[in-house]
């Protein structure tokens, strides 16, 4: 790919091209004004700022950042559902959610700017993947709580493109709609993407004839293969998109053309990379956790916000003409987190639905595969002797109720088996969570 | 090419301002809002060096200008509109013009300076049919015109003003902003600092909110007229978050 690219090329060509001093400058100002702010409007940050005893004015460089405290998933679980909004509920217009069950669930809110801010930068990423105002884009992540859709949605409006809101699910009608309505850019976990071009090859469809031009991929981690596979299969430029749910959404970081790197939004949030167990920061090339503080969210803002993710940074120039820092594409998580199908799946979340349904904490292990190129996640339930072999009846209707639980919860479907006391025995060995899409 | 990197100003014991960061880009109008006693005018005296910083920098077109005199500073082309206008009521308004000019006069440019009354002088109509006459006998908004008339003498490439609507009937609070984007889009950067926000952040690309000496918010003219984070700040009125939580 050649770097040419036009003054289009950019959607706010001023702060994608910022020169590294005026963005620090920048960076400075407005770490400030967001510390001082949650310093004032949240308690989680009042009390961990006085624990360290340390006071707002006391920031005086952008180094000084190191010195606050990290904010965990677990600490936005804690303060479930508006402990961390820093504005009144009023002013929020928009609420979204990671999780569904219990205490791990965590709602994230957005004030109008926030909203705006945010379609400005994802429209920025849609840009910088080569997406104009002449495009149609069909949007296969799933509408609701989550914020994947609706950030590429408003996003994409905002661009000026044709929104194709179908939503996740129901292949052959994926099919027919890009057809008949000539998508030109498929916005889909990388994973469904290979579905449906496994379900094209089925239909012996000719995949020459769609006006398809590029896949915007995001959602979960992927291998250059992938990537390879899908853009041979439909001839087509596969980009990456990163998003963090509980600090924006997509639109934090992205690929350009260049795809060599993600580059990150950097005026409006800062990056840090730290070694996950000693939390010192490393140095860019050196790979970590991903740290996260966000400059300009109004509602939702958070101090070095620990996504789990590890990668590395990349602060050399890139021939696209961003400034911005890029993060190496990512391919593990430093917890036991899972993405199944798109969704961020904690091993917690199924405890708490056996557990609620259950009241006795059964014994339980989640088995994630792929088949197909899809993601296939099964609990198997350890149940008594007695339920297992004499009561058939109340077997299915409790094994149907897990499946109706776990899915309404956690916003993935799964298959539940029930197995005896010897099995549960025979493969807890393996752990609680047993992953074999790695292998 | 104004940047300001964490100053700490003090009168005394009483900090007026805790690590303020801010930056003008040339050709820009850039607002500090916020309510009386928020530290808007000890920014100004500061970037002026009428008033000396505990800690901090003020730099301008990348240099430091903390050590210069307040002369000097001028010469560099910062000039100041300060608040209350304080012409000289005693001296006509030509003469409070030519004043204003005092660099280019020690410089020896006294032929900039008659080509620069003229322009001044067509820019307010009213001043020049006043010329001859007292300052002290113009009307408060023919008052402000004449002290940001004075300052333009100065050919400065940033004009600072200090209130500039203060006091003033709505109608001609209007005709000022428009003197001041007139200003702007003749190629002049400018530091507006003002209580009232609607109107300042109206002309200005962006803005700052200024609350108890330190800046609360930041963003684009147009994202903070939308934020009611600003008006809160703005109003004084620091409804918390904790008491509203909840409540729908």
């Amino acid at each position: 790919m050649t770097a040419t690219l036009s003054p289009a090329a950019f959607w706010q060509p001023d702060e994608e091209r910022i020169r590294r001093d005026e963005l620090e400058q920048l960076q400075l100002e407005r770490l400030q004004a967001t510390v001082s702010r949650v310093a004032r409007s949240v308690p989680f940050y009042r009390a961990a700022f006085d624990t360290i005893r340390f006071d707002p004015d006391d920031l005086r460089s952008l180094d000084d950042l190191r010195r606050l405290p990290f904010t965990t998933k677990g600490d936005l679980a804690d303060a479930y559902p508006y402990g961390f909004l820093a504005v009144p509920l009023r002013e929020v217009v928009r609420l979204h959610g990671t999780g569904g069950s219990g205490s791990s669930g965590i709602v994230m809110g957005y004030t109008r700017n926030d909203i705006k801010t945010w379609a400005n930068l994802m429209a920025r990423m849609l840009v910088a993947e080569g997406v104009s105002k002449d495009d149609v884009l069909q949007i296969t992540f799933d509408y609701g709580l989550f914020t994947g859709a609706f950030g590429v949605h408003f996003a994409a409006e905002r661009l000026g493109a044709s929104v194709i809101p179908i939503s996740s699910g129901n292949t052959k009608r994926q099919i027919k709609i890009m057809v008949d309505y000539k998508t030109t850019a498929l916005v889909s976990t990388p994973s469904y993407a290979l579905h449906l071009i496994e379900a094209m090859r089925a239909d012996n469809l000719n995949m020459n004839a769609l006006s398809l031009r590029r896949v915007l991929v995001g959602g979960e981690p992927f291998r250059e293969e992938t990537r390879r596979q899908i853009q041979e299969a439909l001839n087509v430029t596969v980009t990456d998109n990163y998003a963090v749910s509980e600090l924006l959404g997509p639109g934090v970081a992205g690929e350009c053309l260049e795809r060599q790197g993600l580059h990150i939004n950097e005026d409006h949030f800062i990056p840090e990379i730290i070694d996950p167990v000693t939390l010192a920061t490393l140095p860019p090339g050196v790979e970590g956790e991903l740290v996260l503080t966000s400059l300009t969210k109004e509602a939702f803002p958070l101090i070095r916000f620990r996504t789990r993710d590890l990668t590395t940074l990349d602060t050399r120039p890139c021939p696209c003409g961003r400034t911005s820092a890029r993060l190496k594409r990512m391919e593990a998580r430093t917890d036991d987190m899972l993405i199944i199908k798109g969704v961020n799946v904690f091993p917690a979340q199924v405890e708490a639905v056996l557990r609620d349904v259950d009241q006795s904490a059964p014994r339980y292990q989640l088995v994630v595969e792929r088949r197909q190129a899809l993601d296939v996640a099964t609990v198997l339930v350890e149940v008594s002797q007695s339920v297992f072999f004499d009561e058939m009846r109340r077997q299915a209707g409790y094994r149907d109720l897990l499946r109706h639980r776990l899915a309404s919860d956690l916003g993935v479907s799964f298959d539940v088996k029930l197995v005896e006391k010897s099995t549960m025995d025979n493969v807890a060995a393996k752990g609680k969570v047993v992953d074999l899409r790695r292998r | 090419m104004l940047t300001i990197r964490t100053l700490d100003v003090a009168y005394g014991a009483v900090n007026v301002l805790r690590g303020v960061s801010l930056h003008v880009n040339q050709g820009e109008v850039v607002a500090i809002v916020g309510a009386n006693g928020a530290g808007k005018t000890t920014l100004l005296k500061t970037i002026t060096g009428l008033v000396r910083p505990r800690r901090g920098d003020v730099r301008l077109r990348g240099e430091s200008i903390l050590q210069d005199s307040t002369a000097r500073i001028v010469a560099r082309g910062c000039s100041l509109v300060p608040e209350g206008r304080q012409i000289f009521g005693d001296l006509t308004v030509h003469d409070n013009l030519v004043l204003g000019a005092y660099v280019q006069y020690r410089r020896g440019q006294a032929a900039e300076v008659k080509a620069d009354l003229k322009r001044v002088l067509k820019m307010f109509p009213i001043l020049e049919r006043r010329a001859g006459q007292l300052g002290g006998t113009l009307s408060g908004g023919e008052q402000q015109m004449l002290a940001i008339g004075r300052a333009l003498m100065a050919r400065p490439t940033l004009l600072m003003l200090d209130e500039p609507s203060m006091g003033l009937a709505p109608l001609v609070v209007r005709e000022i902003f428009e003197v001041i984007t007139r200003i702007s889009k003749d190629g002049c950067t400018v530091l507006l600092v003002e209580q009232n926000a609607r109107g300042a952040l109206k002309i200005a690309n962006r803005g700052y909110v200024l609350e108890t000496g330190r800046i609360v918010l930041e963003g684009s003219a147009e994202d903070l007229l939308a934020s009611r984070e600003m008006q809160r700040a703005y109003l004084g009125r620091d409804v918390h978050p904790e008491a509203e939580r909840g409540t729908t």
